[in-house]
């Protein structure tokens, strides 16, 4: 089993490893990151994505990882020897939502464990400062 | 290190919310028992906030309007001068930027002037946060070596951010105040480049 994290979730898929390259099924691709081809276009719920010219990605039924992540301009961190990856969001994404100004909205628990949105303190001036015991 | 500040300016409608960018909550536990605040602290093990806002170094403050916009980009602020002969930085003037705004003094920055002083993140900080997200995992998932690879390849991609090379320490075993922290310091500080970036000194 080979596992994908991704958006704050993880997911065990079933995927081929080769060559230090991962391979999946379209079915472990749906299931593991929500996107499916049509028509040489990748979808999810809410997007589609064309693939580039030329490119061979869902050939014979098999996706590879490295290319889904590229398609979809997303970083992709790798270890094929560990059986996992993490697939992160791009650059284009993060600059596109801070550049709105719109502060992006999170959900974080306290020590007590009890879960607190950003945006639910909205109607307040919030004064928000990231630190660490390091 | 915000309470005083959080209890001046609570009835204006002004919140604090402290983030722990911390491998569990066990290591910000100490810190926030001491502390005893009232205001929220979350902690962000997985540095959600971190991604989110292009975060690099702590402490690191954003100034949010009531309508949930940024109106003062990410600036290194202290709460105290604990660490001034260290940081060179007094709490003092932003502080006092800070009450300003809460009490409608000021409004904070113009929409063009924040877009001005953001810093956006590149394919490259994304791409070490993504090694950092894969590397916290495995480190999770008891897989210390391949952790270890990922931690190393997140640090040479985005050398400047220091919540992935400093604040990787502790998971890996390595003192994040202790003589590995100082030599990376000192290369960094020493080529030139600074490890706190603070706004230029404008009206705020």
């Amino acid at each position: 089993m080979f596992t994908i994290i991704e958006g704050g979730g993880e997911r065990p898929v079933d995927a081929r490893v080769e060559d230090g390259r991962v391979r999946l099924s379209a079915d472990a691709l749906r299931e593991a990151l929500g996107w499916e081809l049509h028509d040489g276009t990748l979808c999810n719920d809410t997007m589609c994505v064309p693939l580039p010219a030329g490119s061979r990605l869902g050939e014979g039924g098999v996706f590879d990882l490295g290319e889904v992540a590229a398609t979809l301009d997303r970083p992709l961190a790798l270890d094929a020897e560990a059986g996992a990856a993490f697939v992160g969001v791009s650059a284009g994404e993060r600059a596109q939502a801070l550049g709105s100004l719109i502060a992006p909205d999170f959900t974080l628990s306290d020590l007590a464990g009890r879960p607190h949105m950003l945006s639910s303190y909205r109607g307040r001036k919030v004064f928000m400062v990231a630190w660490a015991s390091w | 290190m915000w309470q005083a500040l959080y209890d001046e300016l609570r009835d204006l409608r002004f919140v604090v919310i402290a983030i722990a960018l911390d491998k569990s909550a066990d290591d910000a536990r100490p810190w926030i028992e001491k502390a005893a605040p009232t205001y929220p602290v979350l902690i962000d093990t997985q540095h959600v906030v971190a991604d989110l806002y292009n975060i690099v170094n702590v402490p690191t403050a954003l100034w949010i309007d009531e309508r949930g916009r940024i109106v003062r980009p990410n600036d290194v602020v202290f709460g105290t001068d604990t660490f001034k002969h260290i940081t060179n930085l007094e709490s003092a003037r932003p502080l006092a930027a800070v009450r300003a705004w809460a009490r409608g003094e000021t409004s904070g920055f113009a929409a063009s002037e924040t877009r001005g002083l953001q810093t956006l993140p590149t394919a490259l900080d994304q791409q070490a946060r993504a090694e950092f997200g894969l590397a916290e995992w495995l480190a999770r998932h008891g897989a210390r070596d391949a952790a270890e690879r990922h931690f190393v390849r997140a640090g040479e991609l985005a050398p400047h951010d220091f919540t992935i090379r400093r604040g990787s320490m502790p998971i890996r075993g390595i003192d994040p105040m202790g003589p590995q922290f100082r030599e990376m310091l000192q290369a960094w500080v020493g080529g030139g480049r600074p490890y706190y970036r603070p706004l230029p000194d404008t009206r705020g």
